[in-house]
Parts: structure tokens; C-alpha cells; sequence
């Protein structure tokens, strides 16, 4: 391990182009980057008479421009994932009611409540651990998950996970939040739009008050 | 009383509509009508008229030696006294209070344990990972000693009903001693943080975990287990605390066999005598997935040589689906420490229909009753009375509400049974309104105190109502078995909780200390007359144990639901110490993941707390008081 470590950092400097690129700015902070790596590599080296010399030359030389790839993880969503079984519980009004009624039946309302969680976390505030897309969704029920998700799959009628998926997929919807009437939501899910699973990649939020354009180019002189 | 939804819903839904994808809580329900509940005088019963003159209530010796300035159990002493003689800190100079140390324990879900302090180190298990750190208190900053994690099983966290918590370990002939919420029972060696033994007593994939605080006494460890909400049938087990290995194996519900009942057992009241009754008061079956776990307090009696621990809930929750007295749930039992065998055992709630578990602390006191001192045990039960017990055979002498009650019409001391309020009985498909207590009770885990110079009882404890309707429900192995949607309400006057000091002779109280939020932390009372709890919106404070009177408060980073312990340190001063870091069950809608829209969330708990976020945030930190010094 120790002796991948200089190579692998020789790699990274190279790529970056400056020995303290990464996710630092100001002014004390490269001095101490600069130190650290001093430290790492003659801790790398210890035992070679020479090693000191050697690996304070590293950062300011062997330095060829950056290297850079295709790879943009995060950027743009290829749903090659996608699940053409999922087709059928969009825009599905059966499907969610049904599914409502399989979500008491087989106790997720137990630990998820009406949606607000208790036990397992809430499912109608759009924030997804292993994903909120129907597919993912059938996915999670279908595996389990490791912090207490159990898993159905085999064990309930495929059917039923896609309609149960379809309800779970409605809960965090607006129209369904918006139907709320009391102090229990989730009553009255509202068919999932197949344009609610839609991911189009990354863009700025549409409650961003300033244009990200102009960030992005810098100030207009 | 069934309108009371009306406005706020209309508000909640506005506010839903205006806000878009924020979180927008509900509005706290309005407070149920003071004239719903029963007064005192009309509910409290007792065998005779109080007589004061006969003697002075007090803890025996062997149930509560004299104080060496440790704090080695949760529970402080066998006879659960949480009282600490130390009067460094009184009334007159409790103001000069500072905080001397402060410690983060890396988690942040709910903190119910107690401190543990023995051979000047400090002892701390957090809510789950369960990480357990020993502070070296003999040098500046209480620095680590070492930390142990026990890993339980991730998947644990989700048969635990009611936030991830754990209420403590204890400190026993080198060992720390405490369970893992994946239901484990582990000793550490206390010098190198080491496991001496571990054993692995719960299945999560039958939803069981362990929440409580093991109790050593007498070589023995007694742990039991949680899973009310999830059809986990309830047992306590003993193990032997130098090995691990089990000793017995008492179930609470069942055949005699399974229960340890047998020819000893002597029940005060003719409904809990008869065979099988374990059996019999359930349908078919039912017994098996029925909960009556023991997820709170054991109390060991060093004098009479038994133990006595309370009962869980019966479940369903949906009480028509299980018809019958549901034996031994919601009750007590006094069971022999070396076999298990069950000598008395009372059922508080027969046929519980309101969640009320039967398992919280029992005060173990020498008592004036009826001209004569008894050996009694004082124990505050959710549903709403305070119990005080002959512990030699199980006689109720006295039953008297503590918090609002209307589900029953006082208790029986004829028969032992509540009179049930047939305008209570929860129903299918109907919602049943403004009952009181609440599904968490007139009072849950949290552990009172006594203290032998006032003799009174502090009761940290709830103010709060609930509507119920029950849902018909399967059981699957390893989820919830509820059936009830439930939305709690605050109770009569609108604040949440309280903290009274109960006259256990007198049968009433004799001051009261109203709080927004229901007080979810234990209390401990000292040798100054000094009453110490904490505030599920982060307050830490001091009372005069004589007048009620607020004497001292610090903020600190959380909501507090812990144990405070008074201990005196290497240099002969007392420390007062508590952790933070709000959670539980009623802390849910904080630490947990749970959203304020949906009344109904955390099994209803989240119509009454919505607005704890605006309060607090989620923490978990050791705090630790002195006078400066």
C-alpha cells in the first residue's frame, strides 16, 4: 500500500496540474497541503538515504498539462436502468389506490405510517436514499435494504410490489400532497405522470433567484 | 370535541398549499377540555385512610446502602431510589452551577441512558451503533480511557419501534455491562474496554430488539426483551454474570411452563389465579405473537430475595382482535432471582386497550400504610395511577391518578381491575376521541425519584390525550403488529408535561412543574433537596425539592430525554451529569426520519409534537455541572 501511494499522487498531481488543486483555495492552505505531501512522502520513502531530496522534487516537476476523460458521473442520467415493466403503473389511478390498500395490508404503514415514517422514514418528502423512481422503488421492495427495509421479493406477487412502488411513487407528488385533508395524508394518491420519473440531468433549481448563466460566464463588464 | 380538527387542518392545509415542497407541520391539536378527565377525588382508591404518624417512608438498607458517592446502575440502588445524599449543592448556591465538561458522543438519536460512575471513570452507552465510552475523571477534561462498538446489525434499526434508543449498562465487579438494540448482552472489562463475554439473546427477523438497561445484581444479569409494536412475545432472562450463560428464561405470556409458574405462584386477586391463564385469555395462539415484553425497569430486592419487572403492552394494539385478559401483559411480576419463578404477578391493564405497557419503574419503600409500615412497591404506571403495592404479595393498597385519566373509572381495589370507561373502548373503522392518557401514557419509561428526607416521589411525566380507531392488521414475522391509527393531543391546560413531587402516603401531590413538551427525562433527587431534569427543548434544570420552585437552568445543544446522576468526583466535589440529544418516541419528529405532515407518523405521536423541530435539533452530548471550584 505504501508504495502505490507516491504513484497514485504522482497520477493526481499530473491531472490537476498544481499540487494543491484539490478543493483548496487561499493562501495558508497550500503551504500546508505542500507540507503534508512533503511528510506522506518521506514517510513513503523511509529508509532510502536519498528519499527526502527526491520526493520534495516531485510537486514541481513531471507536471504534463491535464488529462482529462469523458467520464461525467452525476451529470447526465442515461436511464439505462430502466425498467419496461414500470410502464404499466404510470398514469395509473388503479394502480395507486391498489397499492394504498397492499401498503396497509402487508404492514408498511406500520413503520412509514400515512407516509410520514416512524420506524422507517418518511416516503412523502422527496428525498430518496436508494432512489425515488418507480423502478427503484420496486427495486427496494423487492431487495430490502440494510438498515431495516425487509425484503418482499418472492414472498408477494410481483404485481402487487409495482402497484405498492406506484402509491410510495405518489406520496411525495404535489398533487397528492396538495389532496391532503387532515392531519393523515397519502388518502387520496394521485396517479404517478410517467414525466415525474423522467430525469433530464443535472440543471440549476427553479427556485434560484439569480441566474446561474451569469455565474457561470463570470460578471458582465 | 369533534371539530377540534377542523381549524388547524384548514390552516395545515393552507399552509401545505402555500408552501409547496417545505416540510409544513401540522398544527397542534387544541387541549382536550379540562371537564373530560376524572379528578383525583373521584378515581383515587386506597384499603385505608393515610397514616402519616405510623413511620417515615424510606428504601431499606439492603435495597439502598449507603451512598459512596457512585453511581454504578441506572436505577442508583436496588430499591430504584435515584436518590444521591451528596449536598454539596443546595437551594441557596444551586445557582453558581457551571458547566465544567462537555463530551460529543457521535450519535444523534435519541440519548435515554444514565451515566454510570465507578472508580472515578465515566461510563456512556449511546443510542444505537451503541458505542459505549469510558472518561478518565481523574484528569483534566475527563479525557477517553478507550471506546468500544459493538456493531450490531444495521437492519436493527428497523424493528425498533420507537426511535433507536438505549436506557443504559451498569458497572459490576469490573465489568460494564449493556445490551445492543440488535439484542445482544455485553460485558466489557472496564480497564481495557474489552468483551469479557457477549451473548446474543434477540432475532430481529422475529422484530425483536433490546432497548433496556440490564439489571446485575446477586451474580446475576436480568435483561428482557423489545417488540410490543412488532408481535414479539415478551420474556426476561438471567444470565450468569461471570459467564454470559443463561441461567433462566421466564416468558410472559403462554403456558405456566413457558411463564416459570408453578406451585409457588400466589396471585393476590382471584382473575390471575387458574392454570394456563397465559394461555386461556387469548385466542388461539394469539399468546404467541402478544407481546408483554420488558423493555424498562427490573428492580432487584436484596431484602425479600425477588425480583419484580412490569410487562409490555398485549398486541395487537387493535385490542378486538385479541379478546381475553391477554395474560401476564400490561401487569407485574415477582419472580424468584435464581429460578425465575413467578411468585405474584397483577395485570394493571387486563385486556390493555390503549397501549398502556406496565413497564415502568417500581420504588422499593418501607411504608406507613394503614397504621402499620409496609414493604411496598410505589410503581407509576401509563395508564395514568400511581400503584402503591404490597411487594410480599402482590395487594393493591392504593390507586391514584397522577396525570389526566378518563380511559378507566379508578381502579377496583375489590377485584385489582380498572373500571373500564365504556366511552373509551376503542372500535373498528371509528375514531374514539379525547382519550386520556395518551398511548405513551400518563408517563412512560422515564424513571422518577425518591428522596428519603421529603419523602415524596418525582415524577417526570406527560400531560397528554389521544383519538384512536383501530385497523384491522396482519401479522408478519419482523413487522409492525399495530392496527390503530392514532393522532395524540396535548391533555387538559395544554402543557405537555410535568414534573410533580407525589406524597406517596398522602396519596397526593404535593407540588407541580408544568412544561411545554412532556418531560421524557428521568429525575434525581439529592441530599441538598435539589430536584435535577432536562427538557425535550434543551433545558437543564434545577428545582427545590420542597417547593417546586425553579432554581437553576442551562441550554444546552439538544433536547434532553436522559437520566441526570449527582456523583462526587476524585476531588471530593459533586457533579451533577446528563446527556443530551433528543429522540425517543416522542422525539421522533426530530431525530428520526419523520415527517410533520403526517399526524399519524411515529404511531401517532407526531400529531402532538409537530412542533418540537422549531425548538430543538438532533444531538448527543454529555454534559457535566459543578460549582466552580
Amino acid at each position: 500500500m505504501y508504495s502505490r501511494f507516491p504513484t497514485s499522487l504522482k497520477r493526481h498531481l499530473r491531472r490537476r496540474g498544481t499540487p494543491c488543486a484539490w478543493g483548496t483555495v487561499g493562501k495558508a492552505v497550500p503551504l500546508m497541503c505542500v507540507g503534508t505531501i512533503v511528510a506522506l512522502l518521506t514517510a513513503c520513502n523511509h529508509g532510502s538515504p536519498s528519499g527526502n531530496a527526491q520526493a520534495a522534487a516531485v510537486p514541481t516537476t513531471n507536471i504534463q498539462g491535464v488529462i482529462d476523460s469523458a467520464l461525467e458521473p452525476g451529470v447526465n442520467h442515461t436511464l439505462i436502468t430502466t425498467d419496461p415493466r414500470a410502464g404499466a403503473y404510470y398514469d395509473n389511478p388503479q394502480a395507486v389506490n391498489d397499492g394504498k390498500r397492499l401498503f396497509t395490508q402487508y404492514n408498511c404503514s406500520g413503520c412509514h405510517s400515512s407516509g410520514g415514517g416512524g420506524m422507517g422514514p418518511s416516503l412523502m418528502d422527496g428525498q430518496w436514499i436508494y432512489g425515488g423512481r418507480l423502478e427503484q422503488i420496486h427495486q427496494t421492495l423487492v431487495e430490502g435494504r440494510p438498515n431495516g427495509m425487509p425484503s418482499w421479493g418472492g414472498k408477494v406477487p410481483d404485481q402487487q410490489l409495482w402497484e405498492i412502488a406506484a402509491y410510495v411513487r405518489s406520496l411525495s407528488l404535489p398533487q397528492t400532497l396538495a389532496a391532503q385533508n387532515g392531519p393523515t395524508p397519502s388518502q387520496t394518491p394521485a396517479p404517478v405522470p410517467k414525466s415525474a420519473d423522467q430525469d433530464t440531468g443535472w440543471a440549476p433549481p427553479p427556485d434560484t433567484t439569480n441566474d446561474y448563466g451569469t455565474t457561470l460566464q463570470g460578471p458582465a463588464d | 370535541m369533534k371539530t377540534s380538527f377542523t381549524v388547524p387542518t384548514l390552516l395545515a392545509t393552507l399552509a401545505l398549499t402555500l408552501a409547496g415542497r417545505s416540510a409544513t407541520a401540522q398544527t397542534v391539536p387544541a387541549p382536550v377540555p379540562d371537564n373530560e378527565v376524572f379528578t383525583p377525588e373521584q378515581i383515587g382508591h386506597a384499603l385505608a385512610a393515610p397514616t402519616p404518624g405510623a413511620g417515615h417512608a424510606a428504601a431499606s438498607p439492603e435495597n439502598a446502602p449507603q451512598d459512596d458517592g457512585q453511581w454504578t446502575m441506572p436505577s442508583k440502588n436496588y430499591a430504584s431510589t435515584r436518590y444521591s445524599s451528596l449536598a454539596e449543592l443546595t437551594p441557596a448556591n444551586v445557582k453558581q452551577l457551571q458547566p465544567q465538561l462537555s463530551f460529543s458522543l457521535a450519535v444523534i438519536k435519541g440519548q435515554e441512558a444514565a451515566p454510570i460512575v465507578a472508580d472515578n471513570t465515566l461510563y456512556i452507552v449511546t443510542a444505537y451503533p451503541n458505542y459505549v465510552y469510558a472518561l478518565d475523571l481523574t484528569k483534566p477534561g475527563a479525557p477517553l480511557k478507550w471506546k468500544f462498538s459493538p456493531w450490531p446489525v444495521p437492519a436493527s434499526q428497523g424493528v425498533a419501534c420507537c426511535d433507536v434508543v438505549n436506557r443504559g449498562g451498569s458497572v459490576s465487579h469490573g465489568k460494564y455491562i449493556f445490551n445492543t438494540l440488535d439484542g445482544q448482552t455485553i460485558a466489557l472489562d472496564v480497564k481495557t474496554g474489552k468483551p469479557l463475554w457477549r451473548t446474543q439473546l434477540g432475532n430481529i427477523n422475529l422484530g425483536e430488539s433490546i432497548t433496556m438497561a440490564p439489571v446485575v445484581a446477586d451474580g446475576r444479569v436480568y435483561v428482557g426483551n423489545s417488540g410490543g409494536e412488532l408481535g414479539v412475545r415478551g420474556w426476561v432472562i438471567a444470565l450468569d454474570e461471570n459467564s454470559g450463560k443463561l441461567l433462566w428464561k421466564g416468558w410472559n405470556t403462554g403456558p405456566d411452563k413457558d411463564v416459570l409458574i408453578g406451585p409457588q405462584f400466589k396471585p393476590f386477586y382471584t382473575s390471575d389465579q387458574g392454570t394456563d391463564l397465559g394461555v386461556k385469555s387469548w385466542p388461539p395462539d394469539a399468546w404467541k405473537i402478544g407481546g408483554g415484553n420488558m423493555w424498562g425497569w427490573i428492580s432487584y430486592d436484596a431484602e425479600l430475595h425477588m425480583i419484580y419487572h412490569g410487562t409490555g403492552n398485549p398486541g395487537p394494539w387493535n385490542q378486538e382482535q385479541r379478546p381475553g385478559d391477554n395474560k401476564w401483559t400490561a401487569g407485574i411480576f415477582a419472580r424468584d432471582p435464581a429460578t425465575g419463578t413467578a411468585h405474584w404477578a397483577y395485570q394493571f391493564s387486563p385486556h390493555d386497550e390503549h397501549d398502556y405497557d406496565g413497564i415502568n419503574e417500581q420504588i422499593l419503600l418501607d411504608m406507613p400504610f394503614g397504621g402499620h409500615m409496609r414493604k411496598v412497591l410505589v410503581h407509576l404506571d401509563r395508564n395514568g395511577y400511581v400503584y402503591v403495592i404490597d411487594r410480599t404479595n402482590g395487594q393493591v393498597l392504593s390507586a391514584d391518578p397522577f396525570g389526566p385519566v378518563n380511559s378507566t373509572k379508578g381502579v377496583d381495589l375489590q377485584t385489582g381491575r380498572p373500571i373500564m370507561n365504556p366511552d373509551k373502548v376503542t372500535k373498528l373503522g371509528e375514531t374514539i376521541r379525547d382519550i386520556c392518557p395518551t398511548a405513551s401514557g400518563a408517563k412512560d419509561w422515564q424513571p422518577s425519584s425518591f428522596s428519603p428526607r421529603t419523602g415524596l416521589i418525582y415524577i417526570p411525566h406527560e400531560n397528554m390525550c389521544m383519538d384512536w380507531m383501530n385497523e384491522q392488521v396482519n401479522y408478519i414475522a419482523g413487522t409492525p403488529y399495530v392496527g390503530a391509527l392514532v393522532h395524540m393531543k396535548p391533555g387538559p391546560g395544554g402543557n405537555r408535561g410535568a414534573v410533580t413531587a407525589w406524597d406517596p402516603v398522602q396519596r397526593k401531590p404535593v407540588w407541580r412543574i408544568k412544561e411545554n413538551f412532556p418531560v421524557w427525562s428521568g429525575t434525581v433527587v439529592t441530599g441538598g433537596d435539589l430536584v435535577f431534569y432536562g427538557t425535550m427543548d434543551g433545558w437543564f434544570k434545577a428545582a427545590d425539592a420542597k417547593t417546586g420552585d425553579i432554581l437553576w437552568k442551562y441550554k444546552v445543544d439538544s433536547g434532553i430525554i436522559g437520566q441526570p446522576v449527582s456523583y462526587k468526583g476524585p476531588d471530593g466535589h459533586q457533579y451533577i451529569a446528563i446527556l443530551s440529544g433528543v429522540g425517543g418516541w416522542s422525539g421522533a419528529v426530530v431525530s428520526g426520519p419523520v415527517d410533520p405532515r403526517d399526524g399519524s407518523a411515529a404511531l401517532g405521536m407526531v400529531s402532538v409534537m409537530s412542533d418540537l423541530p422549531k425548538y430543538t435539533t438532533a444531538g448527543g452530548t454529555l454534559y457535566v455541572f459543578a460549582l466552580p471550584h
